[in-house]
């Protein structure tokens, strides 16, 4: 039913009157639950220490096996430069190809690297022979970023032997040249904290709306709620207003802890990070509570912010790169907001935007809270029918 | 916005609804359900267990919106000033619903606030006061017994000064002391101008109201004051008390011309539509040593119980 416009219920800042007693009303009931009040704190920082901790996808000690063929300064120049990587843990070496097979299938040996019989004649003639690396790939994360650091360690060993003949071959007289704008070290925390802030805002914000409707409705105080003259749209903003502090308060205590503990820089300015924040919590707040008028319990409500946080982290491109996804799975994840909110937070901490130059991105994620908000207010079922 | 301006029409009827009907799931709960309740009246709504007594009250207020039929609640549309009505009714519901989490005054300054009443913690406090509950303000309403609850969710509902109250089987599970208090109060609310639509399935509290309305099966069978609903149903009764008359109402009612027979302690009340053909009925029993009869008034109770079976006659 759509109310029609009524002068008494709009004059005398009746609306900011009624927005305001479901907001007190509502913080009332969230410091009541204590339990809760001390997850929504504790949430962030034990996530966050777990999983930047935890989440490093630059490998190191990597189980590795050398084949020699031949014995050769080459060949050995290779071997004391894999030792001399990180990377890389030579473990054995070994002179037959069956030993290789069986170190692979085991798991004792990550990568196995060949160097075949003639190797340092065919170098020295010129010859580009080719050198065989037998990488386990089940991992590909793994794997991938080693065979890439394994050429540039290859290469500067040869070139070394090369250029300095006769003299000492293990001379550890070549460095690997890596580019990595942003992030110089290669540091995936650098990258997850960013991430994790998101994640761990959109997974507990969303669940504190999704109940909001739910749980008047179950309690019963819905049917009360609903004959006093309150709209919906008053309901709304009442609910949201709260969690809106709450999610900021996490925002906060996320980001202190990535730079005392991460020492994730703050590159760009603090009222961007806190503007594009905000809008962000009051984004998912929203679909929060959207869910809440779609469901008719508590149990569905849940279950639609769970199906609805999973593409938020797998397509987001917190968990995986964004360019390297199908054209489809892009489009959906522009329409998440994580997606944004992860591209802005990227940009303002480590590189230094500004809110001005993620017109885009702040634009998006305006327009999906206004959506989200649109569809609720529509939704809520001012009667019981 | 402290009292609810006076309207320019200003009705003497302030439920004035006609045809109302309301399915769900293809049963109709309401059917063709007429009420006019005036001002300044208790009205008693009555009926067993889903007769459609809730849902009636809930089109009223705006919580239901009924499949067909209209009329006004305090002058105003109920399908479409559902607002105005709102912000004028006090809805009692037949299961607390107040916020069991907050406390007795947070509760009552959360309803002043949502109708925008000024000094909403002055309303609230004065409320505490008058409901007897000073003291225990910071109490959680949930921990508040059956009979408090009751009187907290009164409280909620005419603190916003409502010129209408309707109460969805307000006393359910309250003690007497309490329901006597509880009825009091109304009778004192309405004697300062305010109109009562109040469920029950109490005799004695139907007993207590200005005006009754029956409903079964989603029908209004018969609506008027206690008198005349007795009236209505034409029943003459006759009182026989004695020993055993447990088997006596095994043999009466065999007999045609007696419509209804209910044991009432002791005694039992025989009744019927037509009085000589009851009289013809009970004659051969009267001489029956032991036995005493007399001829009495119908009561409500009996009324309703001959309606009830009439309306299940009609639905076999």
């Amino acid at each position: 039913m759509t109310a029609p416009y009524d002068p008494e219920l709009n004059g005398n800042g009746g609306f900011f009157k009624r927005f305001w007693a479901m907001t007190v009303k509502e913080f009332i009931q969230m410091t009541r639950d204590r339990v809760t009040l001390a997850t929504m704190i504790m949430i962030p920082v034990m996530q966050l220490l777990l999983f930047g901790f935890a989440i490093n996808t630059t490998p190191h000690d990597l189980p590795t096996a050398v084949l020699m063929r031949e014995n050769s300064d080459v060949g050995r120049s290779i071997l004391a430069a894999l030792k001399n990587t990180d990377f890389f843990e030579v473990q054995s070496v070994i002179t037959r190809s069956e030993d290789m097979d069986s170190l692979l299938k085991s798991g004792r040996a990550l990568f196995v690297v060949e160097i075949p019989e003639g190797f340092e004649r065919a170098v020295r003639r010129g010859e580009t022979p080719a050198l065989l690396v037998a990488a386990d790939a089940t991992d590909p994360v793994a794997s991938s970023s080693a065979l890439g650091a394994l050429s540039g360690i290859v290469t500067s060993a040869l070139a070394n032997d090369r250029q300095i003949e006769f003299s000492e071959p293990s001379k550890p007289a070549f460095s690997i040249v890596q580019h990595r704008r942003y992030n110089p070290a290669g540091s995936s925390t650098l990258n997850i904290v960013p991430g994790l802030l998101g994640t761990i805002l959109t997974m507990t914000l969303l669940i504190f709306t999704a109940l909001s409707v739910t749980r008047e409705m179950e309690r019963g105080t819905m049917e009360n709620l609903l004959s006093m003259p309150i709209r919906p749209l008053e309901i709304m903003f009442g609910k949201i207003t709260p969690y809106v502090l709450i999610g900021l308060i996490q925002a906060l205590i996320i980001i202190s802890a990535g730079i005392l503990v991460f020492r994730v820089p703050i590159l760009g300015d603090l009222p961007s990070l806190a503007l594009a924040t905000a809008l962000f919590v009051i984004a998912n707040l929203s679909i929060g509570y959207t869910f809440s008028t779609l469901a008719t319990n508590q149990l569905q409500a849940i279950q639609m912010a769970m199906m609805f946080f999973l593409p938020n982290i797998l397509l987001s491109g917190f968990m995986f790169p964004f360019a390297g996804m199908p054209g489809w799975a892009q489009w959906i994840g522009e329409a998440l907001p994580l997606t944004h909110y992860i591209r802005i937070v990227r940009a303002i901490m480590l590189k230094g935007a500004d809110i001005a130059t993620l017109a885009y991105d702040t634009g998006v994620l305006a327009g999906l809270m206004m959506l989200a908000m649109l569809i609720a207010v529509r939704r809520f079922r001012r009667t019981l029918d | 916005m402290s009292t609810v301006p006076a309207t320019d029409k200003a009705p003497e009827t302030v439920i004035d609804v006609h045809h109302l009907t309301k399915s769900f799931g293809g049963r109709k709960v309401v059917d063709d359900v007429s009420m006019s309740v005036k001002k300044g009246r208790i009205h008693g709504f009555l009926g067993p267990n889903g007769s459609g007594k809730t849902t009636t009250i809930r089109m009223l207020c705006g919580l239901l919106t009924p499949d067909s039929g209209d009329g006004t609640c305090l002058g105003f549309d109920i399908l479409t000033e559902s607002d105005r009505i709102r912000r004028r009714v006090g809805y009692m519901t037949q299961k607390f619903s107040l916020y069991q989490d907050l406390s007795i005054r947070e509760n009552l300054e959360f309803v002043a606030r949502v109708y925008g009443l000024s000094d909403a913690r002055g309303k609230a406090k004065a409320a505490i006061e008058r409901l007897g509950l000073k003291g225990r303000e910071k109490q959680l309403a949930g921990e508040l017994s059956g009979g408090w609850k009751q009187r907290l969710a009164l409280g909620a509902c005419i603190l916003p000064e409502p010129a209408l109250l309707l109460l969805d089987e307000p006393t359910a599970g309250v003690d007497p002391q309490a329901r006597r208090d509880f009825w009091n109060e109304i009778h004192a609310l309405a004697a300062d101008g305010l109109s009562v639509l109040v469920s029950t399935h109490y005799m004695d509290e139907a007993e207590r109201c200005h005006e009754i309305a029956y409903i079964a099966y989603g029908k209004l069978l018969v609506q008027g004051t206690v008198d005349e609903v007795i009236e209505g149903t034409g029943l003459v009764t006759w009182t026989v008390s004695g020993p055993d008359v447990h088997h006596l109402q095994a043999e009466l009612s065999k007999q045609p011309g007696i419509d209804m027979i209910a044991p009432f302690g002791l005694s039992l009340h025989v009744a019927g539509h037509d009085e000589s053909a009851l009289e013809q009925a009970i004659a051969p029993y009267r001489d029956r040593s032991g036995f005493k009869w007399e001829k009495g008034e119908a009561t409500l109770e009996d009324a309703f119980i001959d309606l009830m079976g009439r309306s299940e006659d009609n639905f076999r």
